[in-house]
């Protein structure tokens, strides 16, 4: 089985446009959204929800104030500031707080405790390109690593029973806790990035971070005519590092009147925009070892 | 006075409105890029950097002389950070987030406080004006730490500078509505959301709204391209008094000029005044909230 993540440093340079059309493209897959943060592929597969689960992960504190003598010694403790005294009672600001017990377990009168953290949901869908495992992280919670890392946990498990040979994932932005965890174990990692003085930074940080995993990259020039020359220089520093070139993509509207009404770019067939991303999808099987059973 | 700029979705214009606010600020301002993940703030003010300072978080390390492999230091542990492997105490330093319970609880002293490299914090001049930034360390997972550690100096120059008069900072934040997000913004005095009228942005600015609300902050939109894609964002707005204070089209000569490392405020000379105004509203909403306590209505 191979694993394909779609990813950018950047927010907003095309990752799950891309990967709505790589869905439809791809032959035998499960989908999987890892930006479980602000998750936006369901927006394009309209998801029929056949599962759903509670997403509990981590703990957070909770002060019983009938325990609490006010002594202070949790709010000493806490490294996060998370314990705020007000007229002489201490509580836990829940969105400080990192749920690590130092409290509960050096507190005297048992008056801290750890209760388990409901941080999201995550579901198994049907969609018409494929069955999806994603999740919604609940606004503002933690622990979206762990999430991920569940997520792909699922996909795997569905991709074999389904006996399908690919697992496509939606990835997050940046180079932080969820974007490692989405790394862990793919066969190839997809870097849309866009020829601005900000994509190519953040490429570069998120090739950084591939390199750092060992896991090889396939770079997207995405709205490659903003910058002619930028678009050159993120090219030669791609392959100067090792990575794969899958192609450039013009700045096309066509990508936000495909999403403005739930398609994915690749469902107008006749653009010359869906050609391109057609050609790029063959390069990405090929860099990633996907066997092609169906031709295009 | 802190003003945030936040925004569910990447990419909707987040540092473009933060760069641009900067620009036309009539106070002393710091600059601050609080997206140590992927900082861009830099790339579009250009500052003098003065000083870079490498940022660490405490870790135990081990004496394996002292430790008695009593496992009291692996049961506090929640994060997996220590573990006993047969005879073997195994610190697992990447996992650790820094709390200190088990140097803390390690009855023969045998953990003492190491050391993790974060990031860099970064401080420079713009124009006379403050920068501040966060760039976390490739391969580090957690980013909090080291926006804390921003967060500190902005408001050790703030604090400093209190004599002096007043003096403002822009946060330029990290995308998203989880702990990054939201360590971002939840000591600002302002939330300034952007988005774009895409389906995606929409959804995305919903789920943002839903984060930063319970802070209690004044929050206003901007509405970046806004002649795109149709999604109903005024309409969420009107729904949940949400005000709008600008409406920018989409225009191809920003965006190229925005490829060019050009910010959108220079590129179209009339965008400054929508800026102006933008700073404005900012900054009169944030007085009505200190002085009338209750210009956010939730």
């Amino acid at each position: 089985m191979r694993e394909i993540v779609v990813i950018s440093g950047k927010g907003g340079a095309g990752k799950t446009s891309l990967t709505g059309a790589f869905a439809h493209l791809a032959g035998s897959k499960v989908l999987c959204d890892l930006d479980v943060d602000a998750p936006d592929l369901h927006l394009l597969l309209a998801p029929q929800i056949l599962r759903r689960e509670d997403f509990i992960s981590g703990f957070e504190a909770l002060i019983d104030q009938d325990a609490c003598t006010a002594c202070g010694v949790c709010a000493d403790m806490c490294r996060f500031d998370a314990v705020v005294e007000r007229h002489g009672a201490f509580a836990v600001d829940p969105l400080r707080c990192e749920g690590c017990g130092v409290c509960e377990a050096f507190c005297p009168t048992g008056a801290a405790r750890m209760a388990p953290r409901h941080c999201g949901e995550w579901y198994v869908s049907r969609t018409r390109f494929g069955t999806m495992a994603h999740a919604r992280l609940f606004p503002g919670s933690e622990n979206s690593g762990r999430l991920v890392s569940l997520l792909k946990q699922k996909a795997r498990e569905l991709a074999k029973e389904e006996g399908k040979e690919l697992v496509l994932c939606d990835g997050a932005p940046g180079i932080g806790c969820p974007v490692i965890s989405s790394l862990s174990g793919v066969s190839l990692a997809v870097a849309v990035t866009e020829p601005t003085p900000s994509g190519i930074h953040d490429l570069e940080r998120v090739c950084g971070l591939c390199d750092h995993f060992r896991v090889p990259v396939a770079v997207i020039v995405n709205k490659w005519d903003l910058n002619p020359e930028m678009t050159m220089t993120i090219e030669t520093m791609s392959r100067e590092r090792g990575c794969s070139l899958a192609g450039r993509l013009l700045y096309d509207r066509i990508v936000t009147e495909t999403m403005a009404v739930g398609q994915a770019v690749t469902e107008r067939p006749d653009s010359p925009f869906a050609g391109d991303v057609r050609r790029i999808w063959a390069r990405i099987e090929e860099f990633a070892g996907v066997s092609r059973r169906v031709s295009l | 006075m802190i003003v945030s700029v936040a925004s569910g979705k990447g990419g909707a214009g987040k540092t473009t409105l933060a760069a641009s606010l900067i620009s036309v600020w009539d106070a002393p301002v710091a600059a601050v890029d609080l997206d140590v993940e992927e900082p861009n703030l830099h790339l579009f003010l250009r500052p003098e950097v003065s000083a870079e300072e490498t940022v660490f978080m405490e870790i135990p390390v081990l004496d394996e002389a002292k430790c008695t492999r009593c496992g009291a230091c692996v049961e506090i542990c929640r994060f997996k950070a220590l573990a006993m492997l047969g005879e073997t105490l195994l610190p697992f330093p990447e996992m650790c987030h820094g709390c200190g319970g088990c140097l803390a609880v390690c009855p023969e002293k045998a953990l003492s406080p190491g050391k993790r490299e974060l990031g860099v914090l970064v401080r420079g001049k713009i124009q006379g004006n403050e920068f501040f930034a966060g760039r976390l360390r490739v391969g580090e997972a957690m980013s909090p730490p080291l926006m804390r550690e921003v967060k500190r100096s902005l408001a050790a120059w703030l604090e400093g500078r209190v004599s002096l008069g007043a003096a403002d900072a822009v946060i330029d934040a990290p995308p998203g509505v989880s702990c990054p997000a939201v360590c971002a913004v939840m000591d600002s005095d302002y939330i300034l959301l952007v988005t774009e009228p895409t389906p995606f942005g929409l959804y995305d600015f919903s789920l943002a709204f839903e984060a930063f609300s319970p802070f209690g902050k004044p929050m206003g939109a901007v509405i970046n391209r806004s002649d795109i894609a149709g999604a109903p964002v005024r309409e969420f707005c009107r729904d949940h008094n949400l005000p709008i204070l600008a409406e920018i089209p989409f225009d191809r000569a920003v965006a190229e000029g925005y490829a060019r490392g050009r910010i959108a405020a220079d590129v179209r000379f009339s965008l400054r005044k929508t800026f102006e105004d933008i700073r404005d509203a900012v900054r009169s909403a944030v007085l009505d909230a200190q002085q009338g306590g209750q210009a956010c209505v939730k």
